[in-house]
């Protein structure tokens, strides 16, 4: 006899409203399934509404943590549209921008993660050093979330030498946070007991369910697309994609951490190689009639744009495939013969991105066999 | 009433935001901002807050459990609408998820205005709800 065991739609858990329904027997999870769509917002179908310029702000708010990702894979696509290549400048920003933005998401995900083990120490410890990397954006963008860089045909602002400076003094700050965490990682033993073996997601498994991201690197599947699709300044950076092939969340853990290294080199040799000359262009064309594809790796994999134009001033489609769409399907796989304990560590091992998922539908094949707690009995009973 | 005047706890219910407020009522819980030097603790169940934190735009989905959670929390209650989205929809407002603006659904005590607004801002509006109660 199994019982349903909901978490949600508002927990503490979950930064965000979502329903996950567990199904146990005893303290093992033998199924589950996500509700998700609380956050719907129809960003889609307002994008067809808004014109392109005003999209690059929609975009934005698809989500807040990935926010220049969303931009700068909307402002690619359009480019794309439009036949027009950004100038060599508005590539390195947007790439340091892009890498400085991953360095606070992965720290953001250190400190939800230690939180989910109960680690609160550590989580109060990694977001006192993700302000550091806050304090980037702001010197670069004028703003710490939401960051509103990009722009069709290049970036709004520039970096001066002064800012480099300072950007640099902060990566020093920043390298001796990521040296603290892998100290964490690699020798708290209670952290290792933790994540070791737990949630384990094979490789196979993640190449059938088609996860991106640090999700697919940690269970060995070796796909980046700022290697294998290079945009902005990518091509002419060096860095490494790290890939771990034990599956488990202590390898998702793992990826990241190195991950944020590479960030770190990425952003001191953009700083370096910085050519001269305009930021942005300045007479756009219109875009033609046709379609256009753009991919970019955001922080938690690869993200999607499809744009269809009709020759007006507002697209006629847009179609967004975020990374956690996909990383989403993962989750339960991950989850079975796993005890309660470890399923909120499991499901922030994926760095899961709701304000991303709902605006797809996601259709429910599974049937719920026994006892199910409608939404209704949620209300009436005990917050999970 | 001392306790709520010099302690609120506060439950945050993200709604359909997209993050950007949630992440900076998280960074204003922890140490460069740290609330919890004025005591303001953040509480997992609306059994236990004084402060509602609400994010986000109010979304057709959310809605009604908006106003369960609303009814769920004892009185004396408080509740803060973080964030352009929670006050007027902001960019989402012609979309069809949009259910209007949280003062509609919640009897709304405080305003933050800002997409996002900033941490002190925060700390700046309980201030003042907390003005507000006494």
């Amino acid at each position: 006899m199994s019982t349903i065991f909901p978490i949600g739609p508002f927990h503490l858990a979950l930064k965000e409203a979502a329903l996950l329904k567990l199904e146990v027997e005893g303290e093992r999870i033998v199924g589950g399934d996500i509700k998700l769509g609380y956050m719907h917002r129809g960003i889609e179908e307002l994008a067809t509404k808004k014109s392109y310029h005003s999209n690059i702000f929609l975009a934005e708010r698809v989500c807040g943590i990935c926010n220049t990702a969303h931009s700068t894979c909307y402002a690619q696509t359009v480019e794309a549209l439009m036949g027009i290549d950004p100038p060599a400048r508005a590539g390195y920003i947007r790439t340091i921008v892009f890498e400085a933005e991953r360095l606070q998401s992965h720290l953001l995900w250190f400190g939800v993660g230690m939180h989910e083990i109960g680690y609160d120490t550590a989580y109060m410890y990694m977001w006192m050093e993700r302000e550091h990397a806050l304090d980037m954006l702001e010197a670069i963008c004028g703003k710490r979330v939401n960051l509103g860089i990009n722009t069709l045909g290049g970036v709004r602002r520039d970096i001066t030498p002064d800012k480099m400076s300072f950007i640099r003094t902060k990566l020093d700050l920043l390298e001796r946070a990521v040296r603290k965490t892998g100290k964490l990682i690699g020798e708290d033993r209670v952290v290792k007991a933790r994540v070791k073996d737990v949630g384990v997601l094979t490789r196979d498994e993640a190449k059938r369910l088609c996860v991106v991201g640090p999700t697919a690197r940690g269970s060995g599947v070796n796909i980046d697309t700022r290697r294998d699709d290079p945009y902005a300044a990518y091509p002419n950076v060096e860095f490494d994609v790290p890939v771990e092939e034990g599956g488990d969340v202590l390898s998702r853990t793992l990826v990241r951490l190195r991950e944020l290294s590479q960030s770190i080199k990425i952003i001191r040799q953009a700083l370096n190689d910085m050519p001269g000359g305009p930021i942005a262009l300045e007479e756009l064309p219109f875009p033609r009639v046709g379609e256009a594809l753009g991919r970019v790796e955001a922080h938690r994999g690869e993200l999607v744009y499809y744009i269809r134009s009709d020759g007006t001033n507002s697209p006629e489609r847009v179609k967004i495939r975020t990374p956690s769409v996909v990383n989403n399907n993962s989750l339960i796989p991950m989850m079975l013969g796993e005890t309660i304990a470890d399923a909120p560590i499991i499901l922030a091992s994926i760095d899961p991105c709701f304000s991303c998922t709902d605006r797809v539908t996601i259709v429910d094949v599974r049937k719920n066999k026994e006892k199910t707690m409608t939404l209704s009995d949620l209300r009436r009973g005990r917050p999970a | 009433m001392f306790a709520r005047k010099k302690s609120p706890w506060v439950m945050h219910l993200p709604c359909g935001g997209c993050n950007g407020c949630d992440i900076e009522v998280v960074a204003a819980l922890t140490p460069r901002y740290d609330v919890e030097r004025f005591g303001v603790l953040q509480k997992g169940t609306p059994r236990h807050a004084d402060v509602l934190l609400v994010t986000g735009v109010v979304t057709a989905q959310v809605k009604e459990r908006l106003k369960r959670t609303y009814e769920m929390t004892p009185n004396p209650k408080f509740v803060v609408a973080f964030g352009s989205c929670a006050i007027d929809g902001d960019i989402f407002r012609d979309g069809y998820g949009y259910a209007g603006p949280l003062d509609e659904v919640l009897p709304v005590d405080t305003y933050i205005p800002g997409c996002p607004p900033r941490p002190e801002a925060l700390i700046d509006g309980l201030n003042k709800l907390l003005q507000k109660v006494r």
